[in-house]
């Protein structure tokens, strides 16, 4: 079995499986919880400066998008950083840490932009034991209202500031968890590198509103008739955060520094999605507040499974196995010639592919009196919407055309070498091959 | 002494009052929201969908599954209703294994088709139950259509009719409206008086003027209504019975299944309904099960099936021979009749089992009975009809019939599938045909 030990930024866990900074790790007694069910790390709820805590609504905090059978696809938030003292946050991190050595315990922060506000809090949450602090940058509602969170994370000098300020101050490691709502998420990263981080976390929570009440005619979640936008969060946020975490990875000057992968993490293969896109770990929430902290049991015996049968020894050997192949468009093989074939005997007729091809693509599928159904090649640009269209997984396969055969959509040869826009002769900015 | 399952003969109150009540409700209770929500999230919005071509009304099952789907069962019902005024009844009664639900890609691919007929169920009742109305009459017509009838075909035919804005006057000979679906469909299928209340609903839209017990043949002629009406559609159903031709058919406890099935659902109170305690059932089709399925129901202690064919040639669907088999009843298949055996009352039915070609094979067998249930088909009843083709109205296109003037549809008429919702089709059909020949004579 696979050893699914982590060492991120030098905090070792027994599994790459953190519980993100959010309502279940807002106590000690959820934090134990957490780890009993098998959790290798939590990111505790986001400590603010002492004195009067924060105050949340008194209505729903949490608003949601469903699929069938009220799967929750996706879930927004307008819950403030923890409302509770903060002495009694620091005093239940030092109990559990010290119950719990062999678990990773990071306490996320969010005080105001000014040197001393860091300052203090860092000295006092370095007596709790706790092992790196994570600089909560992200939050897009009501905090930021307040000039923090993603208000911080939204001005990459900000993300600098605070960074610097806190490794001047602590010696903890710190995760610098970056905002979503931005525009290119290599600018906060590498301002967040230039202030020292020894690490990004992403994404937080996409601002929102999960759907509107049309009797009320007002945002939901609603409070009181009125609705303010929320962070998204929960599956539907997967891809976004994927690229996010690609587009960090990818980037030459960004190289080598460490990301914690946020976003939609529900089962063990979206966490090896986020693994093979350059995370060294994973931070959830969303599964846990959906199905309860077992759902770690499932993460753990999937990912170790299939590290076991893709024959790597280690979730480091994972990390970043992706990246190399995310490319830009114009780097991508136009030579690449694929047409989509149907398998008739795993068919059920629905026509699904017909009706999406013919009504809104390529007019590429034909449909015959008995409902058989087959690609016309010299129409099928492969854009694989019968594939995504089809209820039934396998039926409609994407088959390349071998290298030499005719493509009957264009009548050209399919060329065996790799050919791509910079080159291709249509581009006007094409420079001559080499 | 009180009767019970034991107590021979014919007779009445073999079960307690909570057993007649459990045993006669619905045999599928609705679907609550949830769970119509979860079932129609499982159809995948076909294209040309196989549903709607097995549809015999060609109802848009897609679109009102979607329809459901996004929280608006009032316009699923719509959709239904707009091609199938009874589409409340069908929802109920329609063999869905055989239609929609067999053709369902669902069905092709996992075994499981989406419950069309379920989902039907909770959309017409959602809107049944809004009151009112939902279609309305265009401008009058000033002409007048007679339909005999009102079952299935005859309260479809009324329905288009009258939204045609036409005025409609419907004769029929039973005390009730309905046809069938008052007199020939199990209780259990149908509870709650729902025929009635489906019929009163579709009265609403006005202009359609309801007269009972008034019967073809009887109490008014052909000829006459011809005279006084622009066009008479028949949608008189099959009034006659067969009968098996076996010597002893005349002794007491002989009877029709459709007279069983008839009595059972006009019973005010079902234990004083009597039932034999040991019940011969013969015939293959719906009537046969559905007689079958409501004597056990009703208390009889063996209830045994009897069909002259194979399993596979009856025409009760898989579905309904399973239940009646898991309420108990015994199917032999392959088997007819020979003699009914008895002084004054049956005693025995004595059965020969022969081919699929009927050649008998020289077997017998001999099997208890104080109750013998005929379900061996219906027949055309009455004369001054207009022509015939194989015992039925002879019809073309949509139920034109050999009189100028007058159209037929639903069993009565040649060519239907002697269902529900085939009646329905053709009731409609022809009234689209009697509309559209009317206002081209201007």
């Amino acid at each position: 079995m696979a050893d699914l030990t982590t060492n991120f930024i030098g905090i070792t866990s027994p599994n790459p499986f953190w519980l993100a900074s959010a309502p279940p790790t807002d106590k000690e007694y959820n934090v134990r919880r957490a780890f009993e069910a098998g959790w290798g790390g939590v990111v505790w709820k986001t400590l603010g400066e002492d004195g009067p805590p924060v105050v949340n609504v008194n209505g729903p905090r949490y608003g949601a998008v469903w699929g069938a059978d009220r799967r929750l696809l996706g879930m927004n938030n307008i819950e403030l950083i923890t409302d509770r003292p903060l002495a009694v946050n620091l005093a239940e991190i030092a109990r559990v840490k010290r119950d719990w050595p062999d678990r990773a315990l990071v306490v996320s922060l969010m005080v105001p932009m000014n040197e001393g506000a860091w300052r203090d809090i860092l000295l006092r949450v370095e007596d709790t034991g706790c092992d790196g602090v994570e600089l909560n940058f992200g939050c897009p509602h009501g905090m930021s209202e307040r000039g923090m969170g993603s208000a911080v994370g939204q001005v990459p000098d900000y993300v600098r500031q605070v960074t610097q300020w806190c490794k001047t101050h602590s010696r903890l490691p710190v995760i610098v968890k970056l905002t979503p709502n931005i525009t290119d998420i290599r600018q906060p990263a590498q301002a967040a590198r230039d202030g020292g981080a020894d690490a990004v976390s992403l994404i937080n929570t996409i601002n929102s509103i999960t759907g509107v009440d049309l009797d009320l005619f007002a945002p939901e979640p609603t409070i009181d008739g009125k609705g303010a936008h929320g962070g998204y969060c929960g599956p539907a946020v997967k891809p976004i955060a994927l690229n996010m975490v690609a587009e960090i990875a990818r980037t030459p000057s960004l190289a080598g520094l460490p990301i914690s992968g946020i976003g939609g993490v529900t089962t063990w293969r979206d966490a090896a999605e986020f693994l093979a896109l350059g995370a060294g770990n994973v931070q959830v929430c969303t599964a846990a507040m959906t199905y309860g902290f077992k759902v770690v049991q499932e993460m753990i015996s999937g990912l170790s499974q299939y590290l076991d049968e893709k024959g790597l020894g280690s979730v480091q050997a994972l990390v970043g196995r992706a990246v190399p192949n995310v490319s830009d468009w114009q780097q991508l093989n136009l030579n690449y010639v694929t047409k989509a074939r149907i398998d008739e005997d795993l068919c059920i007729g629905c026509g699904r592919c017909f009706a999406a091809c013919e009504d809104t693509s390529h007019q590429a599928i034909a449909m015959s009196p008995e409902r058989v159904f087959s690609v016309r090649d010299e129409e099928c640009v492969a854009c694989n919407l019968c594939v995504n269209v089809c209820p039934v997984e396998g039926c409609i396969t994407m088959e390349r055309l071998a290298p030499g055969t005719i493509d009957p959509r264009t009548g050209r040869e399919v060329r065996a070498e790799h050919g791509d826009w910079t080159t291709h002769p249509d581009n006007p900015g094409a420079c001559a091959a080499e | 002494m009180a009767a019970n399952a034991l107590t021979p003969g014919i007779v009445a109150g073999r079960l307690s009052p909570r057993d007649y009540a459990t045993n006669f409700t619905d045999l599928h209770p609705p679907l609550d929201p949830h769970e119509a929500q979860v079932a129609a999230d499982r159809c995948y919005f076909c294209h040309d969908a196989p549903c709607i071509a097995a549809c015999p009304t060609a109802i848009d099952i897609p679109l009102f599954i979607r329809q459901i789907a996004t929280g608006t069962p009032e316009a699923a019902a719509m959709t239904i209703f707009s091609q199938n005024i009874l589409g409340g009844m069908c929802a109920r009664v329609c063999p869905t294994e055989t239609l929609c639900e067999e053709a369902c890609v669902r069905e092709t691919a996992e075994g499981q088709p989406v419950r069309i007929g379920q989902l039907q169920r909770h959309a017409t009742d959602r809107l049944m139950a809004a009151g009112g109305h939902p279609f309305t009459r265009a401008a009058p017509t000033g002409r007048r259509v007679a339909v005999v009838g009102a079952g299935p075909a005859g309260l479809a035919c009324a329905h288009r009719l009258a939204m045609k804005g036409h005025e409609v006057v419907i004769l029929d000979a039973r005390q009730r409206p309905g046809g069938l679906n008052e007199y020939g469909i199990a209780a259990y299928k149908t509870p709650g008086g729902f025929a009635q209340a489906e019929v009163d609903w579709l009265l609403r839209i006005g202009g359609i003027t309801m007269r009972t017990g008034v019967m073809l043949g009887r109490d008014v002629t052909l000829a006459d209504l011809r005279a006084e009406h622009d066009a008479v559609f028949l949608g008189i159903g099959l009034g006659g019975v067969g009968t098996l031709g076996t010597p002893g058919e005349d002794r007491d406890g002989v009877a029709d299944a459709v007279g069983f099935i008839a009595d059972l659902r006009q019973a005010a109170d079902l234990a004083a309904l009597p039932v034999g305690r040991d019940v011969v059932v013969i015939g293959g089709g719906m009537t046969a099960i559905d007689a079958a399925v409501q004597a056990r129901l009703l208390g009889a202690l063996n209830v045994t099936l009897v069909y002259r064919r194979s399993r596979e040639r009856m025409n009760a669907s898989r579905y309904e021979q399973d239940l009646a088999a898991s309420k108990g009843v015994h199917i032999i298949t392959n088997a007819q009749p020979v003699a009914i055996h008895g002084n004054g009352a049956v005693r025995e039915v004595e059965f020969e089992y022969v081919d699929d070609d009927l050649t008998p094979t020289g077997v017998r067998f001999r099997l208890a009975a104080d109750q013998v249930l005929r379900a061996i088909g219906q027949r055309l009843a009455g004369d001054d009809l207009p022509a015939l083709a194989q015992g039925r109205i002879a019809v073309t296109g949509a139920g034109r019939s050999s009189l100028p003037g007058v159209w037929a549809g639903g069993d009565c008429a040649a060519g239907g599938e002697d269902l529900t919702v085939t009646a329905v089709a053709e009731g409609r059909d022809a009234a689209e045909d009697i509309h559209a020949t009317l206002m081209a004579e201007g």
